[in-house]
């Protein structure tokens, strides 16, 4: 059996409280897809809901309020783990309810 | 790709080795690739999926690739539905089988616990959640609590993968390209 969750803790670790260029606290608001300004929040919001859907021109906006490109890649980074890790306890914990187990 | 250093912003000596993939593989680097090897102190999932895609797992490995492109079709990720359609295909050699379930899963030729296993897991990445009920569909249907687990990993993983490939705009391979890159992952994984 595989088991991700010690090399899943791990990355969260990494991203949100690693080395970076985005703040911890813009990384983490990323990560959870809340508390951010704009224009961040938004972006966050399609990075999470509707990744196929960002442009050229949602980079450019983040650009012109002057993020970095590293700022940008942390931040998207962030933004897809944080979404993929809520459906990921959302489906552990509906495997607990169907096997009654905690 | 959408931002210049995840194309041009790596260290001296990635860029050689980059180069040398492109030399020794005779196409382009792939963008996933690109990315895997930019600041790997920061992103670094490889082995993450690396134990979701190629550890041990009572679903096979063509299984756990049928997913990944699987979950990839329901995100219309472009990048990750050829991939792993290739890789799937190489795995199982049967492509029939790959391409029947990404067009219509209920009828595709698949066994009920990975085909119900599938249906989960497209509900979950398309509505970001399921419950109880959903599973024991999928318990009901021959699935272990453990391949459902091991499923919900490889689920992660792309659910991860498919957004970066979309917001960084990953460019899609030409067919040899592709088939290329799904025997480097069967062969040498995803480290």
């Amino acid at each position: 059996m595989s088991d991700i969750n010690s090399l899943h803790t791990s990355l969260v670790a990494r991203v949100l409280e690693g080395e970076g260029q985005a703040s911890p606290e813009i990384r983490r608001a990323a990560f959870n897809n809340e508390g951010l300004a704009e224009p961040i929040g938004k972006f966050v919001e399609k990075v999470a809901h509707k990744a196929r859907m960002v442009t050229d021109a949602d980079i450019g906006t983040l650009r012109k309020a002057g993020l970095s490109e590293d700022q940008i890649y942390e931040i998207v980074v962030c933004a897809a783990i944080g979404q993929a890790t809520r459906q990921y306890r959302n489906a552990l914990v509906a495997l607990s309810a169907a096997t009654g187990r905690n | 790709m959408r931002l210049a250093i995840l194309d041009h912003g790596h260290g001296i000596r990635t860029k050689a080795m980059l180069a040398l993939i492109r030399v020794v593989s005779g196409h382009p680097v792939v963008d996933a690739v690109k990315l895997a090897f930019y600041r790997p102190g920061f992103y670094r999932a490889g082995g993450l999926t690396q134990e979701a895609m190629r550890g041990p797992s009572e679903w096979s490995i063509a299984d756990r690739e049928l997913m990944a492109a699987f979950v990839s079709k329901v995100n219309e990720t472009e990048f990750c539905i050829a991939a792993h359609t290739a890789t799937s295909a190489i795995a199982y050699n049967d492509g029939a089988k790959v391409s029947a379930t990404l067009a219509d899963l209920e009828t595709a030729p698949l066994s009920e616990p990975l085909r119900a296993t599938l249906r989960m897991l497209g509900k979950l990445t398309r509505e970001s959640k399921v419950d109880a009920d959903d599973v024991l569909m999928v318990l009901a249907a021959g699935a272990s609590e453990q391949q459902i687990k091991d499923a919900l990993a490889v689920a992660f993983a792309f659910n991860v993968t498919d957004r970066l490939a979309d917001v960084f705009d990953f460019a899609v391979g030409d067919p040899k390209a592709i088939n290329a890159g799904a025997k480097y992952l069967l062969a040498r994984g995803y480290r």
